[in-house]
């Protein structure tokens, strides 16, 4: 650091002390909520007594972390549950904003194109409890579609409440509800590409597929890589509201991913130190990735999420 | 061919299609809850539960739960959250943001730290929930508005709204005398009407939808909120009686009130959507652009 001349801190603090004063609540709340609760990962380093309180609680060095690096059977389920459920959201879920960005793009009527628009945005606003009652009444046992096959002597299909059917079924609940929300940022991207590109293209001969591969994909590779990365963020984070509503009717088997692991051996079941261990682990591996993820990217020339 | 002529005719079919079906993927629940909401035992019977196409029309449902039972209660938690949460959010977070957005003062570097640290950095939800335990917040309605109540998120797209607005205007109101606090309130919150309406309706969404905290923090079941009384009728398909709704007249079929109930907590965002739905676009682009 240079030395600074100017203002000293005391006389800087003096003239901007409305600004710090300004933002002291927000900064408390996060410290409040944010800050102390990350030092309070340390019960994954206790065995923490409700009664005795966190500073109390005993240590006991790394035993808690016996479930995540001992293999733990329940834990490796909820584990390898998580991440199929991420693997099926990056190769179903990610592509179809893509596909319907293009989709909204190529429509000339600006009119159909927001009526369009608005339709897809609005189940991104509605919450999980919403979502899922919706799709009981569509798709469960006396919802529209078994009424209707019912109604013309077929078999009816089972999809609330299957443990085979549910992971297909968290995932078309989230491309209901947010695929056309992730179609804003792609639209966007798109109104910036070059529009002379596409007729110096056509001037070559270029058919509208090849434009779409040497103009359009080129010009979303920087957007999608970045999502892929903050994707690659969250892997271990999958829609915990989600599948806490859904988890009673199809056991814990086929749906408990770590974070409703954490809630219901932690909260639900007390032991808080393991499910802490699995939590920190999971926050930490999270960072990791997208670190990791990010110099990647760099490498490969795109921007990444931040800089260098 | 080139991109610049018209699609073909069997394009144009197949894009029109396309998007039909994904329109009528979202339209129809909606018409079918509030269809059914809205019909009479009859209709219900000869269905076999979930009505497309109602023949005729009873508000009884609606009569039913908001005649002063569990769902009227719950709804008026929800309303409260919702307004209380939502005008602190708002306040907080425009204090935060325009604290951390003045060019060359004090807080103007330790912006990143501050902020973008809990964005890679979350804390898991044990150490969360003994925050709010040991905060002696357990089973009070704070639980759901102060550990959400700044979003860091927010903090930056207003943050970056204030940075683009032109400096001149308040150097000159610095010149003329005005401090920070008549500079953020007489020039920068008039400027930004537009944007703070639509932070104040994301927080208001989030609010209104809120359910994890709810469930996480509330274990007196006679101040949940509207979502949670939502999962224990309609998702978890407890049995609404006599008891919880208010009225003990004739109980309405229940295939209708609980879809009552799903329509009156899907209301509020419909009503607030077409707001929000014109100015978010700018809003998360700067979010995204800026972060």
């Amino acid at each position: 650091m240079t030395a600074r001349t100017g203002p000293s801190r005391r006389q800087r603090f003096t003239r901007d002390r409305f600004l710090v004063f300004a933002a002291l609540p927000g900064i408390t709340l996060l410290v409040l909520f944010h800050y102390v609760p990350l030092l309070g990962n340390v019960i994954a380093f206790k065995d923490y007594q409700p009664y005795l309180g966190i500073l109390e609680s005993p240590w006991v060095g790394l035993t808690n972390f016996d479930v995540v690096f001992g293999g733990d059977p329940a834990f490796l389920n909820a584990l390898t549950n998580t991440l199929v459920i991420t693997l099926l959201q990056v190769i179903v879920v990610f592509p179809v904003p893509i596909a319907l960005a293009l989709l909204l793009d190529s429509l000339i009527s600006e009119r159909l194109k927001r009526v369009v628009q608005s339709v897809l945005y609005l189940p991104h606003f509605l919450s999980w409890v919403i979502v899922v009652a919706i799709f009981q009444q569509m798709l469960g046992d006396s919802g529209l579609l078994n009424g209707f096959l019912r109604e013309n002597d077929f078999t009816t299909v089972n999809v609330i409440g299957s443990p085979e059917l549910f992971k297909a079924l968290i995932t078309s609940q989230v491309l209901w509800k947010d695929a056309g929300w992730a179609t804003i940022l792609f639209l966007a991207a798109l109104s910036r590409i070059d529009t002379t590109l596409y007729e110096a293209s056509a001037m070559d001969g270029a058919s509208r597929a090849r434009q779409l591969w040497h103009v359009t994909l080129p010009g979303l590779r920087g957007i999608i890589v970045l999502l892929l990365i903050l994707r690659l963020g969250d892997a271990l984070t999958v829609g915990f509201e989600q599948i806490i509503l859904q988890q009673a009717a199809v056991g814990a088997d086929a749906s408990e991913v770590l974070d409703t692991y954490v809630y219901n051996n932690g909260i639900l079941a007390g032991s808080w130190g393991v499910s802490a261990a699995v939590g920190l682990v999971k926050g930490l591996v999270g960072v990791a990735l997208v670190l990791s993820a990010n110099k990647l990217a760099h490498r490969f020339g795109e921007q990444g999420v931040y800089q260098r | 061919m080139s991109a610049l002529e018209g699609p073909s005719a069997f394009g144009k079919a197949v894009k029109a299609v396309v998007l039909t079906l994904c329109c009528a993927v979202v339209v129809v629940p909606f018409a079918g809850i509030v269809s059914t909401s809205l019909a009479t035992r009859e209709d219900v019977t000869n269905a076999g539960g979930f009505v497309l196409i109602p023949r005729s029309i009873s508000f009884d449902a609606y009569n039913a739960i908001l005649s002063g039972g569990v769902v009227t209660r719950a709804t008026l938690v929800s309303l409260f959250v919702t307004a209380v949460g939502t005008l602190l959010s708002l306040t907080a977070t425009t204090l935060l943001a325009y604290g951390l957005s003045r060019r060359g003062t004090l807080l103007h570097r330790p912006f990143l730290l501050v902020v973008l640290m809990p964005l890679l950095f979350t804390p898991g939800i044990i150490p969360s929930y003994l925050m709010v335990k040991s905060l002696g917040l357990l089973d009070s309605y704070w639980s759901l508005i102060l550990p959400v109540l700044v979003n860091v998120f927010n903090v930056i797209v207003l943050r970056a709204f204030f940075m683009e607005l032109p400096g001149e205007i308040i150097d000159s109101a610095r010149v003329d005398g005005a401090g920070d606090g008549l500079i953020l309130w007489r020039i920068v919150l008039p400027m930004s009407k537009a944007v703070l309406a639509v932070i104040a309706l994301f927080y208001a969404v989030a609010y209104w939808n809120s359910f994890f905290s709810a469930l996480l923090y509330l274990n007196d079941t006679a101040k949940w909120p509207l979502q949670l009384v939502l999962r224990t009728y309609v998702v978890n398909q407890s049995q609404l009686g006599v008891d919880q709704l208010g009225s003990g007249a004739d109980l309405p079929p229940a295939e209708a009130v609980q879809m009552a109930i799903l329509v009156l907590s899907i209301i509020p965002v419909l009503l607030v959507y077409p707001f929000v739905q014109r100015h978010f676009t700018k809003g998360v682009l700067i979010g995204a652009v800026k972060g």
